[in-house]
């Protein structure tokens, strides 16, 4: 498990404040979002890459996200063009596609990978800790921040629980088959891999409980602004202003 | 003013569903290195996590010099001054790097991030973990993790030590370490450990568990009788008592 490919470098984006980041994040994908012309979401998508290229995010080591999230748009591709009303284009059996259903998948599409870059820009550039306090600083409720944290901190260690007990059942020569020998097995891994779990926490509220914890996580980094997050800011809320400038003359421009 | 002793007095406790672990025990920390030794099951744990307020007894008190210890306020007193590391350092270290959870504890005692940051690189250095701040707590070795759960307890400045089988899967030089640290400290403490050899080298004073009640020895008895434990035949140390 990978989540902070990215968190380690020394670009401008990296050196920014992530509560910064977070807004800039926030602003553009609304914009990007609620764009109905295909001309906005295309210059959203150029500046995205612009941003990738200032992050020096190795654009190699990007097909991989990429690939996942196209997955979902090939979902949109298989059922819009057939499904969204208007003019047919060409007809297969008793199914009419519509020019309509292709520019809505196109503009789903590129909304899609547009917004994936820019989070990778802008929010994989910082490690997920780094992101929970950047959170917290932009007052979101503390126990949605906890519950970030703690999440990151301990699935490797549930990970590791579970894959301690399926490889003890693999050393007693388990074979996953399909039969019902195996749903139960696997069945009796997650169980266990949940009771394993729920001690865990009990013992962690515990350590935190005899350390003083009293519900709110006082956090340890510095409240100052950097130079580099006027930057950022002013970026993002460019790029954010461009878009709907785009959008709002009707993709005319 | 620091408290001086730690009491357990007439406490009766067993878990639910199970035969009662202590009908009448009586346990007290003054100034010395206690050793706690007894069989898997026999409640040394237990015994830890009554005094932590982790278990509440049935009958019987915990006190801190004359302060009976029954609310809240007087728990938080308590653990302000007793600090107890756990058996799995997993456990204790929650927070994403190793400097936020070693601040962790001064925080919530009131101290300002700078105050705290800087009491905890302190406590970092003195463990020689300086250099770890910004180290991710998951991606530590278990050793290490040992260590900067160790710090999380320091940091704190506690009046008494409450450790439960600290050399549970560390390495020699590892256990080396944490022997020298512990001998150096001077906090009073109780040591939960099968480890014979680092017993004999950090405590005074042996109390074994049997039944629910306590016997005491002195750490020296251990050692003038033949005694065996698990690769007896390699080198190993004993510590000052030179018993070969």
């Amino acid at each position: 498990m990978n989540f902070e490919q990215w968190a380690e470098g020394s670009s401008i984006l990296h050196g920014a404040s992530p509560h910064i980041k977070l807004i800039g994040a926030l602003c553009f994908c609304f914009a990007v979002a609620s764009c109905q012309h295909m001309q906005p979401v295309l210059a959203g998508l150029v500046l995205a890459c612009v941003g990738l290229l200032l992050a020096q995010i190795p654009l190699g080591s990007l097909y991989k996200r990429l690939f996942l999230v196209n997955i979902f748009t090939l979902v949109c591709w298989l059922t819009l063009p057939v499904t969204v009303p208007g003019t047919a284009i060409t007809h297969l059996g008793f199914l009419s596609i519509s020019r309509e259903g292709i520019d809505m998948a196109l503009l789903i599409t590129v909304k899609t990978n547009t917004l994936v870059l820019m989070f990778i820009t802008l929010i994989a550039t910082s490690s997920v800790a780094d992101l929970g306090h950047g959170l917290q600083r932009l007052k979101v409720p503390p126990k949605l921040c906890l519950l970030l944290l703690f999440s990151y901190r301990y699935i490797f260690v549930i990970h590791a629980e579970y894959k301690r007990l399926k490889r003890a059942a693999l050393f007693r020569s388990f074979k996953p088959t399909t039969s019902s020998h195996t749903y139960r097995t696997y069945g009796n891994l997650l169980g266990m891999t949940l009771v394993k779990g729920w001690q865990r926490a009990r013992r962690v509220q515990q350590a935190m409980l005899l350390r003083g914890f009293s519900g709110e996580f006082i956090s340890l980094h510095s409240r100052d602004v950097r130079p580099a997050d006027w930057l950022i800011l002013a970026g993002a809320l460019c790029s954010t202003f461009i878009v709907l400038v785009l959008e709002y003359s009707g993709g005319a421009l | 003013m620091k408290p001086s002793c730690l009491r357990l007095r007439n406490i009766v406790f067993g878990h639910p569903a199970r035969p009662p672990l202590f009908k009448d025990l009586d346990f007290a920390i003054g100034a010395g290195r206690i050793g706690l030794i007894g069989q898997n099951g026999s409640g040394k744990t237990t015994l830890l996590q009554l005094i932590m307020g982790l278990y509440h007894p049935e009958k019987g008190r915990v006190m801190l010099d004359d302060r009976v210890i029954q609310s809240r306020a007087d728990w938080c007193y308590l653990r302000r001054h007793v600090g107890f590391l756990f058996q799995d350092a997993d456990d204790q270290l929650f927070s994403p790097t190793v400097i936020e959870d070693v601040a962790f504890g001064p925080l919530n005692l009131g101290d300002s991030p700078e105050i705290s940051r800087r009491k905890g690189e302190r406590i970092l250095a003195r463990l020689g973990l300086a250099g770890f701040e910004n180290r991710l707590t998951h991606h530590l070795s278990g050793g290490e993790k040992k260590m900067v759960a160790l710090a999380t307890i320091l940091v704190m400045e506690p009046c008494f030590l409450l450790l439960d089988e600290p050399t549970n899967n560390l390495d020699p030089i590892t256990r080396k370490r944490l022997v020298t640290i512990i001998a150096e400290l001077d906090i009073p403490m109780v040591i939960i450990s099968h480890d014979w050899d680092f017993l004999s080298a950090t405590t005074s004073l042996i109390y074994s568990l049997e039944h629910g009640h306590l016997h005491r020895s002195e750490t020296a008895c251990l050692h003038t009788h033949p005694h065996a434990h698990p690769y007896g035949d390699h080198p190993h140390d004993h510590g000052e008592h030179d018993h070969g």
